[in-house]
C-alpha cells in the first residue's frame, strides 16, 4: 500500500512505470544512448570478426595434417593429342578439373574453377594458356599463375603421375609461392 | 545533468566510438587478408592473425567497458533522477 504511494508528488508508482517504460530515456540523452548502443553493436561485430579469424585458424590446423588425396586414373596418355583436353573431377565429384596436353607434349592438369568467381576455365591451345571467359582472366599452363585479369590467386594444380600409359591424379597443389 | 557534463559524456562516447570504428576497419582488413592468404595455401598466418584479431576485440571490449564504467560512476555519484513524468496516466 505504501509502495503504491511512494512515487513523486504522491503519484502511484504503477502509473509512473507505464510512461517510464515507454519513454525510458530523456530526450536530451538520446544521442548519447544511441551512440552507446551503436558502440555496443560495433563491439559485437568485432567479436564476430575475431570468431571468423578463429575459424580460419582452426581450418588451417586441420589442413596442417594434410588431406589424404585419393589416387584417380584420369585417362591414357596415348589418347591425348597435342592441344586436346579431358575433363575429370578430383578429389571429389564437385571439383571439376581439366587435363590437357600442351604443344610441347607436356601433360598438365588444373582445377577448372577460376579463382575469381569460379567460372569454368578452358585451355586455349593456340595461345597456350588457360582462359576464363567470364572476365578474361588468363592463367599460365606451367604453374597456374595469373597472367592477366582479376583472379586473385593462381589455379590449383593437380599433381599427376604416370603409371605406364595411365595418367593418375595424386594430389592437389594449392599452395602457391608468391 | 548539466549541459557541460552532457557534452563531456558525449565527447567520451564519441571518442570511444571512433576508436572502435578504426579498430574494426583494421580487423576487417585483417580478416580478408587472412582469408585470402589461407585460400592461397599459406596457413602459417592464421594463428598470429587470430591472436591479433582477438587482441583487437578485447581492446574494443575494454573501450566499451570503460564507457559503461564512466556511465555507472556518473549515475551513482548523482542523485537519482526524478521519476515523475510530464503527465500521468489514469490520474486527474
Amino acid at each position: 500500500m505504501d509502495d503504491d504511494r511512494s512515487g513523486v508528488a504522491g503519484r502511484p508508482r504503477s502509473s509512473e512505470g507505464i510512461w517510464r517504460e515507454e519513454f525510458s530515456v530523456d530526450s536530451a540523452e538520446d544521442a548519447y544512448v544511441q551512440r552507446r548502443q551503436f558502440t555496443k553493436f560495433l563491439v559485437l561485430t568485432s567479436l564476430g570478426m575475431a570468431c571468423g579469424n578463429g575459424w580460419i585458424w582452426l581450418r588451417s590446423l586441420a589442413a596442417k595434417n594434410g588431406p589424404a588425396y585419393p589416387e584417380l586414373v584420369v585417362g591414357r596418355a596415348s589418347e591425348l593429342a597435342d592441344g586436346q583436353v579431358r575433363m575429370f573431377s578430383y578429389p571429389g565429384p564437385e571439383d571439376p578439373c581439366i587435363l590437357f596436353r600442351r604443344a610441347n607434349g607436356e601433360l598438365a592438369a588444373f582445377s577448372q574453377k577460376c579463382t575469381h568467381l569460379s567460372c569454368a576455365v578452358y585451355y586455349a591451345a593456340g595461345r597456350d594458356r588457360l582462359e576464363c571467359p567470364c572476365h578474361e582472366g588468363f592463367f599460365s599452363p606451367e604453374d597456374g599463375r595469373v597472367l592477366q585479369g582479376p583472379p586473385p590467386r593462381p589455379l590449383p594444380r593437380i599433381r599427376l603421375s604416370r603409371r605406364g600409359d595411365q595418367i593418375v591424379a595424386v594430389a592437389v597443389e594449392d599452395k602457391v609461392e608468391p | 545533468m548539466n549541459p557541460l557534463e552532457r557534452r563531456r559524456r558525449q565527447g567520451a562516447i564519441g571518442a570511444a566510438m571512433s576508436c572502435v570504428i578504426v579498430l574494426l576497419i583494421v580487423q576487417m582488413w585483417l580478416l580478408t587478408a587472412t582469408l585470402e592468404s589461407y585460400l592461397a595455401g599459406h596457413h602459417g598466418v592464421a594463428a598470429p592473425a587470430f591472436a591479433v584479431s582477438l587482441a583487437v576485440f578485447l581492446l574494443c571490449g575494454a573501450l566499451y567497458a570503460l564507457v559503461m564504467r564512466l556511465d555507472r560512476s556518473r549515475s551513482s555519484s548523482h542523485a537519482p533522477r526524478s521519476t515523475s513524468g510530464p503527465w500521468t496516466i489514469g490520474q486527474q
